[in-house]
């Protein structure tokens, strides 16, 4: 047992130190890019007129509908020869992963937007505001207070998402721990990786949370808000893809 | 560039490894993650803290953990278990716990007056839950069990961590092969479009049709 941990304790330092930095930097470039992609085709696919609704449809469901994996492949395998463009590794895999992930984000946009009572809209509208002004200064921070838990989900996801990057050549966490369980054993590198990917995740999970609280305190819904909907966040911890429709 | 005759002859073989490894992973993986998301369900409501704290703990961090980390230490740890059963396995048991959030969810909806009518009536526990509690919870649950199912499905590539022939490693290998990854890439993201698309769709009819 006591060498167990001993083990444990050899394996977690090497994997901080030769795993981390590829896991975090694809998350971290995953993640700004899923937030925009999802923005980007939720506006589009609630506010668009109807062509650009019918496009970026297609691209969402095209995304959510084809495996990540298959996505990895063949922007690491085919768009070179296609395209001419080797984007290397990282890029590939920050692509991959915030395209895919941006799909889903997008239901979730969108049925924040739709979430947003109706009599906001209207007396935006009444008050003659632009459009844009209309989004920036009524619709989207009642919408972003709403979609913050759904990006929670995400963005968990997309922690977990991280570990297929090997297969595009990475030195990720995952690809670290099967090469250090070589030298310490199968339980004790995994266990190890298993370990910072949660703590990954309880992070991120975390930071959500606090903007979660920020942006219902902006909206006046001050701790009782928060506190309901802290509870209902929990009930539904999973709510991102039921949230988004066919996970 | 895009060549249909190499796409063509990529289709048989990625056709054949999505009926023997992929749908049949997908299948018995429901299965099993459908029959053990309930039993945790259950279980978090029936056991004392003492027992049920820990497991709740030990689902949470198998949810926030990453599927090819588990596949790829029950691969390692258990050798004898061949790396297909190993599959099925792990991703049965990795989405029990996300559909043991979706059996709570429906378990939570259902009203405290049918607890508390199955009590007066003096009905025994087990006879409440089968008979009052999981007809009425399962009917809101089956729509996203089945999201979860096809969440699975495509989650199946992972199975490459453990070496087992399922489509896009199929997929790979053909590439490979013929010096030439489009093709295959094409097919293996065709196939998971067209099986997954029409399932969502008809999950979101049945999810309007059960609602109350």
């Amino acid at each position: 047992m006591s060498e167990f941990f001993t083990d444990l304790g050899t394996a977690l330092p090497r994997l901080v130190e030769e795993g981390l930095r590829d896991t975090l930097l694809s998350f971290l470039g995953g993640a700004v890019l899923m937030v925009l992609v999802a923005v980007l085709l939720g506006l589009a696919t609630h506010q668009g007129p109807i062509w650009l609704r019918g496009i970026s449809r297609a691209i969402v469901e095209f995304f959510r509908g084809t495996s990540l994996v298959v996505q990895l492949f063949f922007l690491f395998y085919a768009l070179p020869t296609l395209t001419g463009v080797d984007l290397g590794s990282m890029w590939t895999a920050i692509l991959a992963l915030g395209l895919n992930y941006g799909a889903y984000g997008a239901e979730v946009v969108r049925g924040s937007l739709a979430a947003v009572p109706k009599g906001q809209w209207e007396t935006a509208t009444a008050l003659s505001m632009p459009w844009a002004t209309k989004i920036r200064r009524i619709i989207w921070p009642q919408a972003w207070a709403l979609m913050l838990p759904g990006f929670n989900n995400l963005l968990v996801m997309l922690v977990k998402g991280t570990a297929v990057v090997g297969l595009v050549l990475l030195n990720d966490l995952t690809f670290e721990s099967e090469q250090v369980r070589r030298e310490v054993g199968t339980w004790p590198a995994f266990l190890a990786a298993l370990i910072i990917y949660f703590l990954i995740a309880l992070v991120v999970s975390g930071v959500l949370r606090v903007l979660e609280r920020r942006a219902q305190r902006r909206l006046g819904l001050g701790d009782f808000g928060s506190q309901k909907e802290r509870r209902t966040d929990d009930e539904t911890d999973d709510a991102a893809p039921a949230h988004a429709g066919v996970a | 560039m895009f060549d249909s005759e190499l796409f063509l002859e990529a289709l048989p073989v990625l056709l054949k490894a999505f009926v023997e490894v992929t749908l049949v992973v997908t299948v018995l993986g429901s299965l099993l993650a459908a029959v053990l998301g309930l039993v945790w369900a259950i279980a978090l409501r029936e056991l004392p803290a003492a027992i049920g704290r820990p497991l709740r703990w030990v689902l949470d961090f198998i949810r926030m953990t990453p599927l090819p980390v588990h596949l790829l230490v029950v691969y390692y740890a258990f050798t004898q278990i061949s790396p297909k059963t190993v599959g099925i396995l792990v991703i049965g048991i990795h989405y029990s716990t996300y559909m043991a959030e979706s059996y709570r969810s429906g378990i939570d909806s259902i009203r405290s007056g049918q607890w508390e009518a199955a009590t007066a009536l003096s009905l025994p526990r087990s006879r409440t839950w089968r008979a009052v509690i999981l007809p009425q919870a399962i009917r809101n649950t089956l729509p996203s069990l089945g999201n979860w199912a096809i969440a699975m499905f495509k989650d199946t590539p992972f199975l490459i961590f453990i070496s087992v022939p399922e489509m896009v490693t199929a997929a790979r290998v053909f590439g490979g092969r013929n010096f030439s990854y489009i093709e295959a890439m094409t097919v293996a993201g065709l196939l998971f479009l067209l099986a997954s698309y029409p399932t969502a769709v008809l999950m979101q009819k049945l999810e309007k049709k059960l609602a109350y």
